[in-house]
């Protein structure tokens, strides 16, 4: 174990996942000479060449395509956006290309193919730039999605989307690059694909928090402790598409209450389907309305005031907790 | 490059073998679509349904040289380019018929068919869609260190799409053996080519690519087809630079089955006039009598060859079962898909 930042334990999955398998390269703008907009591909020009580490123009359709043509005759391109919001170019090759591809050719192509990058709350940067699309992905069916909020869980999780035989979406936290914890350096270190993780023990209310609102979920948790006495339980599914909903509804058959925190927009997203799953299946364990946390309902505004205003807080989280156990 | 095609070079030092063959793809073409029309006028094939009738020279002159290592990927229009890339046409026929035998297990349909064991990499339904595709099929040649190469199908209307100039510019770029094969058919669906590009010819969109040269050629002379190809191919293989051929041919049909074979946007002269001057089948013909290397009774066993192929595709097709309703959830993962059951317990 070491104790390193999100954007190590990134650039350290793809370095030994490079290593592993020469089939693995990665592709995106300024991932080589400049070593990465965010560094996550520091170093990696220098170790495995430029066939393996690409430099691309600006062309987010181009380049996602390309990616899934190489994957179609069995390269295993890891394809970087700069951010998720240009991945809106991209997004023909994404859901019409890579996801479907197996399914329209009755299983002869499969695309082992990892996209990845920046998402979600960014420092003023604006509309946008700045905003968490995990919902449109989680959508479509062919694909993966990985959310993860942590260094260690970063770590796992990508080595385990490149070494997946499917499409997988990765969104990293554009706030998370620099947030450190323990993570093991062992090669063949990975996480399952599809499990979430109880990052908090509690008893008297559930809440599900994927990436950067995991910490702000964990903070809240604490309020309330503190505050209020309420023992709050948090769950990280980690994995949007396929979700790990059986340890969320475990977890709500004990607690009775749930609380959903994302970024995203709060029309279709995440926290609706699951709403969706836990009413479907612990409708009689519901001691109080779900609620959900989530971002504004409006593009990402760029005075620093809107934009906290526009992202879930830990007080926001603690007002909705309060409120399914009647302690308001 | 010189297009003007002379007495002695107009075989290319094929042989009578060589020649026939093509011939016999062209026709088989030719019939395959034609029974594809009548198999969708009684309602066996449904959806979206794009006929090759009049264009069988180019994907005939453009695959007919290539190895079998080499890839064709092209986008809807893609019946005829799947049966001479060697995809089976009793598969063929039975995805139209969206039956268990097809392709892609009736999952594709026209517009998506696929033969991983013939490089035929489909198949692409999004104009415009599949060129970074080839252009990643192009990377992997690189990135592997064969000499293979890939080749791609577009049509007209594709030259004006951002993912042409990405594409193309890319290709250039990582000095790709990707060869581009415009299929200017003159119409992007009802669209005439210059009511949509603001070019003459677009093969000169090439000069836009340092090193990639841009070819425009008579796409209804299957030789002269497979000619330009050939060098464009080795360019590729050997010097690892992609090409961008425009070959000029028609459709005889409709741009789909719903649209009528003229009409609003094209003359019934003008039609006629394609059918009767232009028709490659017929120029190729007449180029192998010219040379006796073909006679009356020979054209017959092609024709007898042909319709007992298509014949027995029909045949296939229709005594394969329909997928079973447990496919629809199937190749969607390399692995199990857990919570269908749980969210569509109805289904």
């Amino acid at each position: 174990m070491a104790v390193i930042a999100y954007r190590e334990a990134l650039n350290q999955a793809l370095r030994e996942e490079m290593r592993r398998d020469a089939d693995v390269f990665l592709m995106g703008e300024e991932v080589g000479a400049y070593q990465g907009a965010y560094k996550i591909s520091q170093g990696l020009l220098e170790e495995f060449g430029e066939w393996r580490v690409r430099d691309v123009p600006i062309a987010e359709l181009g380049f996602t395509g390309l990616g899934v043509g190489a994957a179609m005759v069995g390269l295993r391109p890891v394809i970087e956006f700069m951010t998720w919001s240009f991945a809106l170019l991209a997004i023909d090759g994404i859901v019409n290309a890579a996801a479907k591809m197996r399914y329209m050719s009755g299983g002869q192509f499969k695309i082992p193919i990892t996209f990845r990058g920046p998402s979600g709350a960014a420092n003023q940067v604006g509309a946008s730039h700045s905003q968490a699309l995990d919902s449109w992905y989680a959508h479509v069916p062919g694909l993966k999605v990985i959310a993860p909020a942590t260094a260690r869980d970063a770590k796992g999780l990508l080595k385990s989307a490149i070494r997946d035989d499917d499409p997988v979406v990765f969104l990293e936290g554009e706030l998370l690059y620099a947030a450190k914890d323990d993570v093991p350096e062992d090669e063949d270190f990975l996480l399952p694909i599809g499990v979430s993780e109880i990052k908090r023990s509690g008893n008297d209310v559930t809440i599900v928090a994927h990436s950067r609102p995991l910490h702000t979920a964990l903070r809240a948790a604490e309020m309330l402790e503190k505050q209020d006495g309420i023992s709050a339980e948090v769950i990280d599914p980690r994995t949007l598409r396929p979700m790990d909903i059986d340890t969320i509804l475990e977890s709500v058959r004990k607690t009775n209450r749930c609380i959903i925190v994302e970024e995203g927009w709060p029309i279709c997203g995440i926290g609706a389907q699951i709403v969706d799953d836990i009413q479907r299946e612990a409708f009689d364990d519901l001691d109080a309305p779900i609620l959900r946390v989530t971002g504004a309902d409006a593009p990402q505004p760029y005075a620093r005031n809107l934009e906290q205003l526009a992202f879930p807080q830990a007080d926001f989280i603690v007002n909705a907790a309060r409120r399914v156990c009647y302690q308001e | 490059m010189a297009t003007h095609i002379t007495e002695s070079d107009q075989l290319l030092g094929l042989d009578r073998d060589a020649l026939i063959e093509m011939l016999r793809w062209m026709i088989l073409g030719r019939r395959f679509e034609q029974k594809s029309g009548e198999m969708y006028q009684i309602g066996e094939i449904g959806g979206f349904c794009h006929l090759y009738i009049g264009q069988e020279a180019v994907a005939v002159g453009a695959i007919s040289p290539l190895r079998e290592d080499d890839y064709v990927i092209t986008a809807y229009r893609d019946h005829v380019h799947a049966l001479v890339s060697g995809m089976d046409a009793n598969a063929i026929m039975a995805e139209l018929l969206g039956r268990i035998d097809g392709g892609s297990r009736g999952k594709g349909g026209s517009m998506h068919l696929f033969d991983r064991s013939k490089n035929f990499l489909g198949g692409h339904a999004i104009v415009g869609g599949h060129l970074p595709v080839a252009v990643g099929v192009g990377y992997s040649i690189r990135y592997r260190d064969t000499d293979a190469v890939c080749v791609c199908f577009l049509g007209d209307s594709v030259a004006n799409i951002g993912a042409f100039n990405e594409a193309l510019n890319m290709a250039a770029l990582f000095r790709l053996p990707v060869v581009f094969v415009i299929e200017n058919n003159r119409y992007g669906m009802g669209t005439a080519v210059h009511r949509a590009a603001a070019i003459r010819n677009l093969a000169d969109r090439a000069c836009a690519y340092e090193g990639m040269h841009g070819w425009t050629i008579d796409g209804m002379d299957v030789l002269e087809v497979r000619r330009t190809v050939q060098v464009a191919v080795e360019r590729a293989r050997n010097d690892k630079m992609p090409t961008l051929i425009e070959a000029n041919c028609y459709r005889f049909v409709g741009h789909s089955m719903s649209d009528p074979n003229y009409g609003h946007y094209r003359t019934k002269e003008e039609v006629h006039h394609y059918k009767l001057k232009d028709d490659p089948i017929k120029r190729f013909i007449d180029i192998l009598e010219k040379h006796s290397l073909i006679n009356e009774a020979d054209l017959k066993g092609i024709e007898s060859e042909v319709r007992q192929i298509v014949e027995a595709s029909v045949e296939f097709a229709k005594n394969s079962p329909l997928p079973e309703p447990q496919e629809l959830y199937t190749d969607i993962y390399s692995g199990a898909y857990p919570d269908i059951k749980r969210r569509d317990p109805w289904r």
